[in-house]
């Protein structure tokens, strides 16, 4: 029996949870094609709806946008933070549980493991959209708001494993609530629409998800005349503090809700 | 103070209990599902739990991996506190389950195990290895590159005892590890882990079964455990010494009216159990001595049920449960309450 370092088995940890994410999306094609027709059909939907409305021509790639975006976000929030449902469901938590490594490394191997095909999704909305629709984007913007993107992704993982924490814990329950969820967080990050144009209560409530704010900014970088929530610079540190913020916040949920869980009997998977 | 194992560091126990208790509480109800939990297993000891669906062995063993918190009293593995040691533990420990399920069903039985062996931080090369070491060994080279989904259920838990030896954990835990396997796999899996102990000799296991018969063949020692409680522990010579002074019995009836109370009511008879095979009810009484045998035979008698045979045995573990607990391992608990 050699133990090794924590650093060492955060990694490989992260690798391993990563593999069969990227294996089913060489073994399972066909099911890739399906998983993401469905949202790029629905984002150009929204665009149809937004012409047939004579809507500005920022609007469509409002839209755009915020589809590529939506992707990174259903990804957080289905393939990373539901995840540990199904992992009760069928033993695999309890091996995670006991082995010597870290729910935060086995999360971020999932969604390291789907980024390759939540970006091919997002970049397959943003071109199509974009080419489709005729949007220009303000190229000086480019890599400040490439640089706001990977703030924001980062962000949302790590808001992705706070919410995994309460999965670990309420299971089924957790799972009700994130589908309830989905469609007002959708709205009031405003995918489809500047999220100025809620107010700034409703926009301030709804920047708790670093979407909305990541979305705002990269979109007043690259479409000029964007309605001006709060300035980009102030969006950015906003969501630049959420990453350390929601990494501390996730690691200290997941730690009280491993005891809970271990207290109550949660991680066990009963057969009976 | 509490993660302080009591004996000290040079001969500590691989696994020691004080007190231990576990109950769970729902909204229905409270369980007693462990109580009083005193155990003492040494290092390179295959130890045996033994007991009756329900009687707590599964969370005896949930406890001791760190996936449950006790209720009550203490626990230690391999020297370490399982509250609060968990995470130092987690490293020298490891766990199977008979009828597991776990992991991704599009994987080959190869890259599933490595998968798991990363979370121990094993080098991948070494891991890989090591998996084609055991997967010969436990006739499974050939599957090696199968998918899991398409596995047998004995295959499967066969690759389970290799995630579980792939590591070379300090102890590991195997929770009815041949449930429900056919005859050569239960075996393979018994061969396999008396010679993974062998390899090493400071290596602990610790196997619950309902299987009596698995308990007395592989088990260096045996603690017997009912409705939560240890109500007896020592080697399975021991265990049946219990019973040496009893004569045996077994006794083959046609079918025909209940008969198991009245003999459990003959002077002399120490306990009985029945089970029903093929057609043939079959009982297995435990006498104080020779002369209880014509009264069992008049009350057999008297309830108008043919006797098709009848044999005199030397005592098994079985023998021993049913003196110590009064019913048979596979008899239903609810029966006696009427249920
Ligand atoms: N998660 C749980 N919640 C409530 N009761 C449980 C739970 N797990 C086990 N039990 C109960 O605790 C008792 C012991 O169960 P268990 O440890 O699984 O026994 P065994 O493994 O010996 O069959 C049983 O009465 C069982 O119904
Ligand atoms: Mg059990």
């Amino acid at each position: 029996m050699t133990q090794y370092s924590p650093l060492r088995i955060f990694f490989k940890t992260v690798v391993a949870r990563a593999y069969p994410r990227v294996i089913a999306t060489w073994r399972q094609v066909a099911w890739i094609f399906f998983d993401m027709a469905f949202p790029i059909v629905g984002s150009l939907a929204m665009v149809l709806v937004y012409q047939g409305l004579h809507a500005p021509r920022q609007y469509l790639g409002f839209v755009v946008m915020g589809g590529a975006m939506l992707a990174f976000w259903q990804n957080v929030l289905w393939s990373m933070a539901t995840q540990f449902s199904w992992d009760r469901g069928n033993g695999t938590l309890e091996l995670y549980t006991i082995a010597p490594t870290t729910f935060e490394a086995v999360l971020l191997g999932m969604a390291v493991g789907s980024m390759i095909t939540t970006t091919i999704r997002a970049g397959v909305i943003l071109v199509a959209g974009s080419l489709l629709f005729g949007i220009s984007y303000a190229s000086g913007g480019a890599l400040a708001a490439i640089g706001v993107f990977l703030l924001t992704l980062a962000a949302l993982y790590c808001l992705g494993m706070l919410l995994a924490s309460l999965f670990l814990f309420y299971g089924r329950e957790a799972w009700h609530l994130a589908t309830a969820l989905q469609e007002p967080v959708n709205f009031l990050s405003g995918l489809y629409f500047p999220v100025r144009a809620l107010g700034s209560y409703v926009a301030g409530g709804a920047s708790l998800v670093p979407m909305t704010l990541g979305l705002d900014a990269m979109r007043q970088l690259l479409l000029p005349g964007t309605p001006v929530f709060i300035p980009v610079g102030l969006e950015t540190t906003i969501v630049a503090i959420q990453v350390p913020l929601y990494a501390v916040l996730a690691g200290v949920a997941l730690r009280f809700l491993e005891t809970r869980a271990r207290s109550e009997g949660k991680l066990v998977t009963r057969w009976e | 103070m509490a993660g302080t194992s009591p004996s000290s560091n040079s001969s500590r126990p691989a696994v020691e209990t004080r007190q231990l208790g576990r109950v769970y509480k729902s909204r229905k109800d409270v369980v007693v599902a462990l109580q009083g939990v005193d155990l003492s297993v040494n290092q390179g000891e295959l130890f045996g739990v033994l007991g009756p669906n329900g009687a707590g062995k599964t969370t005896l063993i949930k406890i001791l991996v760190t996936l449950l918190l006790p209720s009550s009293g203490q626990a230690w593995v391999d020297g370490l506190d399982v509250v609060t040691d968990y995470r130092a533990l987690r490293h020298r420990i490891s766990m199977v389950s008979g009828g597991e399920n776990a992991g991704y069903g599009l994987l080959r039985v190869r890259e599933q195990l490595w998968l798991f062996s990363q979370l121990y931080g094993m080098s991948s090369s070494a891991a890989r290895s090591r998996i084609d070491e055991l997967l010969e060994r436990l006739g499974l080279a050939e599957v090696a590159n199968r998918k899991i989904t398409g596995l047998s259920s004995g295959m499967r838990q066969k690759m389970s005892l290799v995630r579980g030896l792939m590591t070379d954990p300090r102890v590991i835990f195997l929770d009815e590890p041949t449930v429900a396997l056919d005859v050569g796999a239960a075996r393979d899996v018994r061969t396999e882990v008396r010679r993974w102990m062998r390899e090493d000799p400071t290596r602990t296991v610790i196997l619950t079964t309902h299987y009596m018969q698995e308990a007395d063949e592989l088990c260096d020692r045996v603690a017997i455990v009912n409705r939560g409680e240890v109500i007896a522990h020592g080697t399975p010579q021991a265990l049946k010494q219990q019973v040496d002074e009893d004569v045996i019995v077994d006794l083959q009836l046609e079918p025909g009216r209940p008969l198991l109370d009245a003999l459990r009511a003959v002077e002399g008879v120490g306990a009985a159990s029945a089970r029903e095979e093929d057609g043939i009810d079959r009982f297995s009484l435990l006498l104080a001595d020779d002369a209880v045998l014509p009264r069992v035979l008049s009350t057999v008698e008297g309830s108008g049920r043919r006797v098709t045979g009848l044999i005199r045995r030397q005592p098994t573990l079985e023998d021993a449960f049913v003196k110590l607990v009064g019913r048979s391992l596979h008899e239903e608990d609810s029966a006696e309450n009427g249920a």
